[in-house]
């Protein structure tokens, strides 16, 4: 029987004035990851980007569900993205991307 | 639920208005107590102000002095005059003598070395002066974030060996950002994931920025009491109420 692979759909708050796309984030944590845990270690994480809003300077990302905390710690070391200013916060981290979702929403609903 | 605290907040005090957005980051941010370290001579002039724009966001203020003495005799001169005025009292060791100094002396609560990995004195004797005098290893986060490359990599290994040394002396350790401008700020458990980087493991970094701080600052505030006699006894009636 093949193991089932378990994952998590972590949201993250940009935090910049300057716009970025996608793949100035993606670059962002990518070197961070590699920084502090080399190549070997940012391969065990899978980072993949689900989503992104420019407008809202949101992010999900999906990584494997053993390291999260190592994503976390290497989202919590960016300070410039695309050489500019920004910081990264982690919202909400879930088992799959509806849950993360009504999360996010619940969350948004209830600071209104 | 956790009450995290961040006792290491550092704004410019000469410009209220990066302190009062640093203030505001650390209540989005989650943290319910903040410290803002001030100099003496800062006491009487910041810490109404700053008490006030902590509880306009609903952040418990904690009054901290940071120490620098150049000599061991001018840090306990400075203790005498401060510690009944302030809830936490940090020294910034910068020298091994005033490092040992402070870890053995009770009126001490936190023990704060530099980034530089060449001048931070957290060894054996260290540990073990200090886990008798309860005072605490504070961790800063923020040269974490913004050192890179061999400064980064010392640091992570000083503190590594930093961390070891206090688990095994039964020193306990308080995490804090160390943060001079917003950018620098992160969330409690974003915080925590840092730790990792130096080896604590998940529950004691969560303690390192919840109970542990929490713990020094209703000592002190206990201690501060009017109604505190000595440690386990304190005045609960006065007066007309004693029988």
């Amino acid at each position: 029987m093949p193991i089932r692979v378990k994952r998590r759909y972590i949201a993250v708050k940009i935090d910049s004035e300057a716009t970025s796309s996608s793949k100035d984030f993606m670059k962002a944590l990518w070197d961070s990851l590699i920084k502090l845990f080399g190549e070997y270690g940012a391969s065990k994480t899978g980072a993949t980007l689900i989503e992104y809003q420019d407008e809202e300077k949101t992010a999900i990302i999906r990584v494997f569900h053993k390291e999260v905390e190592t994503v976390r710690a290497a989202l919590a070391t960016i300070t410039k993205i695309n050489d500019k200013p920004a910081t990264a916060h982690v919202i909400k981290v879930s088992g799959t991307l509806r849950a993360l979702k009504n999360k996010l929403k619940a969350t948004k609903k209830r600071s209104t | 639920m956790r009450r995290f605290a961040d006792l290491h907040l550092r704004p410019d005090l000469g410009d209220m208005e990066q302190a009062q957005r640093m203030i505001a980051k650390a209540a989005e941010l989650g943290y319910k107590v903040i410290a803002i370290p001030l100099s003496i001579s800062q006491l009487d002039k910041y810490k109404d102000q700053l008490q006030v724009l902590c509880r306009e966001r609903g952040v418990d203020f904690v009054s901290r002095v940071d120490i620098k003495p150049r000599t061991s005799s001018e840090l306990t001169r400075i203790l005498r005059k401060i510690r009944r005025k302030v809830e936490v009292v940090g020294v910034i060791c910068d020298s091994k003598a005033i490092a040992r100094q402070a870890a053995k002396d009770r009126r001490v609560d936190l023990l704060n070395f530099p980034a530089d990995a060449r001048k931070r004195f957290f060894d054996e004797a260290e540990a073990e002066l200090a886990s008798r005098a309860l005072a605490s290893l504070e961790i800063d986060i923020s040269p974490l974030i913004t050192l890179e490359g061999p400064p980064r990599i010392r640091l992570l290994s000083t503190l590594r060996r930093e961390v070891a040394t206090a688990t095994d002396y039964g020193v306990a350790i308080v995490v804090s950002s160390g943060a001079n401008e917003e950018m620098l700020m992160r969330r409690p458990l974003e915080v925590a994931a840092l730790t990792m980087l130096f080896d604590m493991d998940r529950a004691q970094a969560l303690d390192a920025i919840s109970k542990t701080p929490m713990s020094i600052v209703e000592r002190n505030r206990e201690k501060l009491s009017p109604n505190f006699v000595a440690p386990g006894i304190r005045i609960i009636k006065r007066g007309n109420d004693c029988p």
